[in-house]
Formats: C-alpha cells, sequence, structure tokens
C-alpha cells in the first residue's frame, strides 16, 4: 500500500471515535440532500407531468387579425380613417400540410397533430354544456396526448359519428359509452353522434369541456373543407418547447405558443422551490465542509509531534500533505455512501406514508442513480476541499519545533 | 584522524527577532567516520540546538554544516528533506515512535515515507532490526503496550533502518532507568561497532558520556572542551 494511504487509513482507524462521528455528520448532511432532492425532483416531475398530461409543448395557431384600416382615399387625399381591431374568426391555417413537413425539420420535434377546434354546446335533453369540440387524427393526436391510457370506459374511436367527452361533461350530461349527444357548433352547424370512450386526463377544464370527433367531421362542422385551424406540437426536451416554439413561429408565420408560457406562474413556482432546494443543500455542504475540516484541524494539531517525527526521518512535506487530503477524501465518501444509502431509504418511507386515498402514492420519489453519483462525488469533493487547510498545515510544520513543542 | 563525516564551520544560531538570544556562538567540530562521541553541557548550553542544526532540522544563522563531503546550506526543503532520510537517523529523548503503528511498521517508515511504497526488503530489514535489539515477540505489537526502554530499543533499530552514516540521540537514555539506560547504551555501541555508524549522543549523565570515545562540552553555545576518553 502506499506510504500516504497506510499512514491515512491508520490514522482514521486509530481515532475510531472521532472517524465514526465525523462519518455520521456526514452520512447525515449527504442523506439530507439525496432525500431533499429526491423529494423535489419526483414532485417536479409529477407536476410537470400532470400539466404536460393535459396539453400539448408547443401550439400552433394562425396569427391574430391585424386591424386594418378602413380608409377612403384618393390619389390626392384622404378623406377619413378609423381603425378598430378586426373581430377574430375561425380561419384555417395556409398551407397547413407544408407547415406539418416543415415541422419534421425542426431539431427537437417528435410529434405533431393538426386539428380543427372550435366552440359549441352538447346538449341531451334538458342539460346543456359549453364544450370545445377538436376534430383531430386519432394517431397523431394520441402520439401529443395519451388518450388511451385516460380512458375512463369505452375505447378511442372517432371515426363515423363517434366522439370522445371527458368525464366531467359526461357525468354533467348523465350519459355513458353508446348514448347519443347533441352537438351545436359557433357556426350554427349540429349533428348528433354517439359516445364511444370517456376519458378523464385529471384537469378539470379539460375533463368538462373536450369533445373529440375526427378531423374531416369537425371540418365539416365548423365549414373548414381541408383546413385545419391549429396543430399541436411535442418536443423531446421539455423546457425547451420555448426556444422551439420560437423558431417554428419564425420559420412559418404562425402563432406558437409553448406550454412553458402558458404556465408560466408554474415554472415560477418550479424555479423558486428549486432554488430554496439549492440553498438548503449549499447550507448543509457547508456545514459538512466545516466539520470535516474541524476534525483534520484538531487532528493535526494532536499529531504535530508524529508529523513532526514524520518529517524528521525523511518524510516529504508532500506526503504529508496527502496523508490529511486522504483523510477528508475518504471521509466524503465512506459518509456519502452511507448517507446516500440513508437519504434513499428516508424517501421511499417517506413514499409510502405520503398515499392517496386509494393508496398509490402522492407522487413518485425519484431516487436515481445519476442523484446517488452527484451526491457521491459532491462529498468526496468537499472532503478533498475541506482537508485541503488542515493538510497544508500539516505539510508545513517545521520538524524541530512540532518535535519539541507538539 | 580518519575520513571526515561532518564538519561544523563556525556555526552560529539566533532565536528571535526583537530580543535575539543566541543558542549557539561560533562552533566548530569534525566528526570522523564511524566516530563515537558525547555531547555534553548544562542545560541551556545549546546542546539540542547544535544537534537539530547537525540534523538539518534548523538552519544556522551563520556558518555551515557540511555533511558526508556535501555543503548542506545550499540545499532546499527537498534536499535537506533527502539527506536527512539517507545519511542520519535519529533517537529522540521520548521515543517518539508513532503510537498509531506496531514496532516494526514504526521501524519500516523511515523507508517506506521515503520511498512510497514498502518492500519485501524493507520488511526484511526492520525485523532483522527488530530482531538485533531483540524484540521480535513484540514485533506487532503497538509501541504504547511496550516498556519505556523497549520503546527507545525500537527507535534505536528505526535510526538504523536506513543504514545511516550518522546517528543523532538526544538524551536516549534520558528517562529511563540505570538497567534499561545500560541495554540501550549497549545497543547503540555494537551497532557502531558493527556497522561503523558514528553517533553523536547528547547526554546529561556522566557515566553515559565516560563510556563514549570522545567528549565534547558546550558551555553557553561554546565549545569548551573537547577531549578523548581513554578505556
Amino acid at each position: 500500500m502506499p506510504f500516504e494511504w497506510f499512514v491515512a487509513l491508520r490514522y482514521m482507524r486509530d481515532a475510531k471515535g472521532q472517524t465514526a462521528l465525523i462519518l455520521a455528520a456526514v452520512s447525515v448532511g449527504v442523506s439530507v440532500i439525496v432525500f431533499l432532492s429526491a423529494l423535489i425532483d419526483g414532485l417536479q416531475v409529477s407536476l410537470i407531468d400532470k400539466t404536460l398530461g393535459s396539453q400539448p409543448h408547443v401550439t400552433l395557431t394562425v396569427p391574430r387579425e391585424a386591424p386594418r384600416p378602413l380608409v377612403f382615399d384618393t390619389d390626392t387625399q384622404v378623406i377619413s380613417r378609423t381603425i378598430q381591431p378586426s373581430p377574430q374568426r375561425l380561419r384555417s391555417i395556409d398551407q397547413w400540410p407544408n407547415v406539418l413537413r416543415d415541422l419534421d425539420q425542426v431539431q427537437g420535434v417528435i410529434a405533431s397533430s393538426p386539428m380543427v377546434v372550435g366552440a359549441g354546446f352538447a346538449v341531451r335533453s334538458d342539460s346543456k354544456s359549453p364544450v370545445l369540440i377538436r376534430g383531430v387524427d386519432p394517431e397523431r393526436f394520441l402520439s401529443i396526448i395519451d388518450i388511451e391510457k385516460k380512458l375512463v370506459s369505452g375505447h378511442v374511436d372517432v371515426s363515423g359519428g363517434k366522439v370522445i367527452i371527458g368525464s366531467t361533461l359526461a357525468s354533467h350530461l348523465a350519459v355513458s359509452v353508446g348514448d347519443k349527444i347533441h352537438l351545436t357548433t359557433t357556426e350554427g352547424a349540429d349533428d348528433v353522434v354517439t359516445v364511444a370512450g370517456i376519458f378523464k386526463l385529471g384537469n378539470e377544464a379539460v375533463d368538462k369541456t373536450w369533445v373529440l370527433t375526427s378531423l374531416r367531421h369537425a371540418q365539416a362542422l365548423y365549414a373548414l373543407p381541408g383546413g385545419v385551424t391549429t396543430i399541436e406540437v411535442k418536443v423531446a426536451d421539455v423546457f425547451g418547447a420555448e426556444v422551439i416554439a420560437q423558431e417554428v413561429s419564425q420559420r412559418t408565420g404562425l402563432e406558437a405558443k409553448s406550454w412553458m408560457k402558458l404556465n408560466a406562474e408554474l415554472l415560477t413556482g418550479l424555479s423558486a422551490q428549486s432554488s430554496s432546494k439549492n440553498m438548503i443543500e449549499f447550507f448543509v455542504v457547508v456545514a459538512v465542509a466545516l466539520g470535516i475540516a474541524s476534525v483534520l484541524i484538531v487532528s493535526v494539531a494532536q499529531k504535530s509531534r508524529e508529523i513532526g517525527i514524520l518529517r524528521a526521518v525523511g518524510t516529504p512535506p508532500r506526503r504529508v500533505l496527502i496523508i490529511f487530503l486522504i483523510q477528508g477524501g475518504v471521509l466524503g465518501l465512506l459518509g456519502s455512501i452511507t448517507g446516500s444509502g440513508l437519504g434513499a431509504m428516508f424517501a421511499k418511507l417517506f413514499e409510502s406514508m405520503m398515499l392517496e386515498p386509494d393508496g398509490s402514492p402522492r407522487f413518485p420519489i425519484r431516487v436515481d442513480a445519476q442523484l446517488l453519483l452527484f451526491a457521491t462525488v459532491l462529498a468526496t469533493g468537499v472532503g478533498l476541499l475541506s482537508a485541503v487547510i488542515p493538510a497544508r498545515q500539516a505539510s508545513r510544520l517545521d520538524p524541530a519545533t512540532a518535535i519539541r513543542n507538539g | 584522524m580518519a575520513e571526515v563525516l561532518l564538519s561544523v564551520e563556525d556555526v552560529v544560531k539566533d532565536y528571535g527577532e526583537g530580543v535575539v538570544t543566541r543558542a549557539v556562538a561560533g562552533v566548530s567540530l569534525q566528526l570522523a567516520k564511524g566516530e563515537f562521541a558525547a555531547l555534553i553541557g548544562p542545560s541551556g548550553s545549546g546542546k539540542s540546538t547544535l544537534l537539530n542544526l547537525i540534523g538539518l532540522l534548523e538552519r544556522p544563522t551563520r556558518g555551515r554544516v557540511v555533511l558526508d563531503g556535501k555543503d548542506t546550506s545550499g540545499l532546499d526543503e527537498r534536499g535537506l528533506t533527502a539527506m536527512r532520510a539517507h545519511t542520519l537517523g535519529f533517537v529522540f529523548q521520548f521515543h517518539h515512535l508513532l503510537p498509531a503503528f506496531t514496532a516494526l511498521e514504526n521501524v519500516m517508515l523511515p523507508a517506506w515515507g521515503d520511498e512510497g511504497f514498502p518492500s519485501s526488503e524493507m520488511e526484511s530489514r526492520g525485523k532483522e532490526l527488530i530482531a538485533a535489539v531483540g524484540l521480535t515477540d513484540r514485533m506487532n505489537y503497538k509501541t504504547t503496550k511496550l516498556s519505556g526502554g523497549q520503546q527507545q530499543r525500537v527507535a534505536i533499530a528505526r535510526a538504523l533502518s536506513r543504514r545511516p552514516a550518522l546517528v543523532l540521540a538526544d538524551e536516549p537514555t534520558g528517562n529511563l532507568d540505570s538497567e534499561s539506560s545500560n541495554e540501550v547504551f549497549g545497543l547503540l555501541r555494537k551497532f557502531n561497532r558493527e556497522l561503523g555508524t558514528a553517533l553523536l549522543i547528547v547526554t546529561h549523565d556522566p557515566r553515559i558520556a565516560d563510556r563514549c570515545d570522545r567528549v565534547i562540552e558546550l558551555i553557553d553555545g561554546r565549545i569548551s572542551s573537547d577531549r578523548g576518553v581513554e578505556h
């Protein structure tokens, strides 16, 4: 064994009580970091999953119609002029098949779904409910929002006058699979359709208003033959959605809104949560570093005579330095291993205590290998760093003085 | 005189910045290879300081120490450390073994600390020396489990582990009863005769000094007498 390791490990083994105490302190620190990260990361992932479970990452629509001047002019003079905002009407995206093709070229886009979205009413006997009618190509739509997984009853089928509706809407209208409902659109069209499936996405606004039908049916209802009003996009990196939205908007001239824009408040909340987590972790790291450093400083003081002897009999200062660096690194490493285990255990315990009424965990706590690796590398690095000052102290001891006074 | 091993040339050592204390006030002396000398003098006469200067643990304020033909005043910290590792052996008054290690490990540490890795040669050399000081049955004991005399014997074995040309001993028998003192002195004498190791022993004890071949007396930082001893 190299001299430095041999001496460092022997010193740590010899001072069992001291070593055990500081290891316990490092473990507790690391377990706090692991537990907190697992908790917050799990919470955030589950919040984002829930949010994105019922909305696309990017939504493309026709830009709002610009106000147009009403001008009566001749070659020589303007008679009068007013500008007023134009009322917005349902319009189709120009050349939308080309837009879809363009989208395929954009890096990071993994799916896109053209649709016709319009407002209307769903009516059954006496009850009437405002709805959003969404005409979709089922295959493409499923790759954006996986409604199949969220079906409460029936199945995904929008062919030939069949629709899928949200669970709240279904209970409001008191319909179940196979029942018929009457749809009226803002364009004045109406039709009778059969409920083929009922879904529950967990977002009340969606479950209360969505009626999914086929693209062709919606085109007919809104008198937009061959047109689409909206294209929904899914991207690979959910947090890159805003960048992609801007790029797509520039390429196509369409209005592109990312989920990040639409959920700015959620994101602010998440980032506040992250920064408070980082702050707590920072102070834990500082406490761990101070702990390791103080133990080593005491150890250097206690052993200064021995260090002087080692120096006197021909050990170079460099090796003395390394002896104490090793102690710091090993304390960090061992502490982080037990701390990771402890933190993961806390996390699982917490998860098993925070249950939904149905017995499933309220949110999954994420303890992944990356987090544990991060904690280990962090603690080992902190151990090494906090050993720098005591190690330098030790290596600079003057042997004659240390032996005399040590 | 035989071949010169150590040459101390007009060495002065001052301590302190404001109030300067002159611990060694111009000492010149030579030691031959294989010599067995005692350094005596009252407390505060500068014996230990002179020993530290010769041991390259401190640098003189003025003058120079030439060891094994090499002028040490030109060496940096690394050079001094290497010189200590290869040319010198130390036996301190309070034996100063490392308590966390066994007797054998203590004997191996100087070589191990210098070379970085242990070798079977180091181990066999250590065992040989432990046997020479009569502690084979105790070699795997922590040094805290040994008596004072035994600890000092381990310290002697450690001092000899690198086959140094000169061993410096600071009051090696200072804390031992007379029986252990005799044992330790006998060992030093034995190694001096068998290995030709030169020894410079700082001592208070006239009985020890008179058993050396040469007695150098230091008073107030200066050599007051330097005489040979007839046995």
